[in-house]
């Protein structure tokens, strides 16, 4: 279970203050949604939740299953099961994109105590997950990123979300820049690894990821605060009316 | 070149004072006169223009620090099948090496060939290096040529059976050792030469590279990793019509290296390919120097070089393209990049152009930087560790001048010895 109480979070560099307590518990199993409008804090708060550098938490605390999540590195809260689908994924140039996933995923087996898994074993995992992704072989030779398209890249997110088995994702616009198809593709890859216990956190700015991917619980944050927490519905009065309605009640 | 040192420069005392090599006619008149360069020149300083960056005293000075030699069990090599031939502080060891017949190419010892009256490397030896003085003056090159006593000498009449490796082993902390090596490889020839193993405590190396036309050389050297180890080294390389050649160096460690290519592209259509990757941390200080003149038309060179720098290590690369009026159509690229570890480390690179002809596509780009924070961070959301993640990125960053080698299995051996490196400097 993923529980973040109070948070509050300012840049590291500058005294701007981007978060302002926001509160969040995702049973497991469970799908919430995050929306709201532009630079309100919803990236930052998955780069915060998964150890970016550059931010600094002045109140307030996040565990997963009981875990200080704040006090551990980024690698321990991947190995711990976090895991952050990029809004905008980094390009890696000189680093192939299969040597890369297979030091990840050896790398988290080991942090974990597990033995590192074979190389056949691990072959035959991503052909199959990046053929269910139609990811071809060559953008599994290529470089990290590199040279991919926009959907591209964010299939390889969910590839390497796919691989690495996490406890709690979290898909920050992961539908942004995808085309229909692929969209139906990337919502039926996260919905295949839903299993009763893996928890989701979907960052989006629209329904129609929702649409495939049905939320439990639907959030709307604004300037570093969830202002509003609601069923399915709410994301699809937003839809229909924008943020307006919902600032001016909380205002 | 600054200005000629003065007579009471005490290096020029002791350099009149040099007993040269016996040896026939050519070879001590090669010497001779080599000497008279050397003495012409002066050694080079701190003052000269092209020294700016590296300081040549540890090369100059009288005698050799003392490097430690590393206890390592493994011998200089790489797995390919080829031609060894041993030098052992910087002479030649017969017992250890493999019979020096091979088809395709003739090999022999410079002490033996300097003796004989008539031999073809009387038009090579000194030659390539004499050439090499001018437009830039490189004293301890001539000095090279007036001192040299051993070194091999390399024919390559068709396609070499196999590749040559020279591999260089260490007994004594203290060997101060000179070594030319005189290559030909004559029309249509083709020849690889690898060199492996940190030569001498202080090791000044000449290779002379005729290339006819339509040859083609291949050479992958590493410089050894001992730390203390000071190098100077040249590669003289003439190319003929439609030749080829291609060099690749990887050094690991060393207080003092200073690599030097300098190449003459002779004859129309011919393609040289330069390239290096440095690492190093502490007192560490690489500096790669190349000069490229472009005599012919449609030729082709390449300069490639990466070096990552930890603890205050320091990089230099000065390169140079000169392209000579009537050098037409001539291609030259040029790239020199350092990743800083941190914020002692320093590089230093200066990228130089001269045309006189119109019609050419030259470049050149130099770049330092440090680890890219989101690359780093992106692997460590994945579970990749700190340690683990900067390292995939470093040898990501040397990738490029890599690739530059053709041979697959050889790239693999590099990259081996450059993770060995990484995981020694871990703790
Ligand atoms: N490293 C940073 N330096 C400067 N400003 C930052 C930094 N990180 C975040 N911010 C600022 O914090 C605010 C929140 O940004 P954030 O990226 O979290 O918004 P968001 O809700 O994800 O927006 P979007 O919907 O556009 O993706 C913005 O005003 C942004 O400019
Ligand atoms: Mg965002």
């Amino acid at each position: 279970m993923l529980e973040i109480n109070n948070l509050h979070v300012k840049l590291e560099e500058e005294d701007k203050q981007i978060l302002k307590g926001v509160n969040l518990k995702l049973e497991p199993g469970t799908v919430h949604a995050i929306m709201g409008p532009n630079g309100s804090g919803k990236s930052t708060l998955s780069y915060v939740l998964s150890g970016k550098g550059g931010y600094q938490v002045t109140d307030g605390s996040a565990t997963l299953d009981g875990n200080d999540l704040l006090d551990l590195e980024p690698e321990e809260r991947a190995a711990a099961g976090l895991f952050l689908a990029f809004q905008y994924p980094t390009e890696i140039p000189g680093v192939g994109n299969m040597t890369f996933l297979r030091t990840a995923v050896n790398s988290q087996r080991k942090l974990r105590g597990q033995d590192e898994m074979s190389a056949g074993d691990f072959l035959k995992l991503v052909r199959s997950t990046a053929k269910d992704l139609k990811i071809d072989a060559d953008m599994l030779k290529r470089p990290v990123n590199v040279g991919f398209s926009g959907g591209e890249k964010k299939r390889n997110e969910i590839l390497q979300m796919a691989m690495l088995e996490p406890k709690m994702c979290i898909l920050d616009e992961t539908d942004s820049g995808l085309d229909v198809d692929a969209m139906k593709l990337v919502a039926k890859g996260v919905n295949a690894l839903r299993d009763g216990k893996r928890s989701f956190l979907v960052i989006t700015h629209y329904q129609r990821l929702l649409d495939h991917i049905k939320p439990d619980v639907v959030h709307i944050m604004a300037a570093g605060r969830i202002i509003k927490t609601g069923g399915p519905d709410l994301a699809l009065e937003v839809e229909n009316n924008g943020y307006a309605d919902i600032l001016a009640e909380v205002a | 070149m600054g200005t000629p040192q003065t007579k009471s420069d005490p290096n020029t005392a002791r350099l009149s004072g040099l007993s040269l090599p016996k040896g026939a006619g050519w070879a001590s008149a090669a010497r001779k006169s080599a000497l008279e360069r050397v003495i012409t020149m002066g050694l080079p300083g701190r003052r000269d223009e092209y020294w700016k960056y590296t300081d040549p005293k540890g090369l100059n000075g009288p005698v050799a620090a003392e490097a430690a030699i590393i206890d390592s069990t493994d011998a200089p090599g790489f797995s390919a099948d080829s031609l060894k031939i041993v030098f052992v502080d910087g002479v030649f060891n017969a017992e250890a090496s493999d019979d020096l017949t091979l088809a395709g190419i003739e090999i022999d010892r410079l002490e033996d060939v300097t003796a004989s009256d008539i031999h073809w490397a009387r038009d090579v030896y000194g030659v390539l290096e004499q050439a090499g003085q001018d437009p830039v003056a490189r004293p301890l090159a001539a000095l090279n040529t007036a001192v040299a006593s051993d070194g091999v000498v390399i024919r390559a009449t068709g396609k070499a059976a196999k590749p040559v490796s020279i591999l260089y082993m260490r007994k004594s902390e203290t060997a101060d050792v000179v070594l030319h090596h005189v290559i030909k490889v004559e029309n249509g020839a083709e020849l690889t030469v690898l060199e492996d193993g940190s030569a001498a405590a202080r090791l000044n190396m000449v290779i002379e590279v005729d290339v006819a036309d339509g040859g083609a050389f291949h050479h992958i050297r590493t410089q050894g990793r001992e730390h203390e180890r000071q190098a100077v080294t040249h590669i003289f390389g003439r190319l003929g019509q439609e030749s080829l050649f291609k060099s690749f160096t990887l050094t690991i460690n060393g207080a003092l290296t200073r690599n030097e290519a300098v190449l003459e592209f002779t004859g129309d259509n011919a393609t040289a390919h330069v390239a290096g990757a440095a690492v190093g941390d502490g007192k560490f200080h690489h500096d790669d120097t190349v000069f490229i003149t472009h005599d012919a038309e449609n030729c082709e060179s390449r300069q490639v070089y990466k070096k990552v720098l930890r603890n205050g290590a320091r990089g230099v690369f000065q390169g140079k393209i000169l392209v000579k009026a009537g050098a037409q159509k001539t291609d030259g690229y040029q790239i020199s990049k350092a990743l800083l570890l941190d914020d002692d480390s320093q590089f230093l690179a200066k990228p130089e152009l001269e045309i006189y002809a119109d019609d050419v596509i030259c470049s050149h780009g130099s770049t330092t930087g440090a680890i890219d924070e989101d690359a780093l961070f992106y692997l460590r959301s994945r579970g990749v560790e700190l340690a683990k993640a900067q390292d995939l990125l470093v040898l990501a960053f040397l990738a490029d001048a890599i690739d530059e080698i053709d041979d697959d299995g050889i790239c693999e051996e590099l990259l081996t010895r450059l993770q060995a490196w990484l995981e020694r400097r871990q703790d």
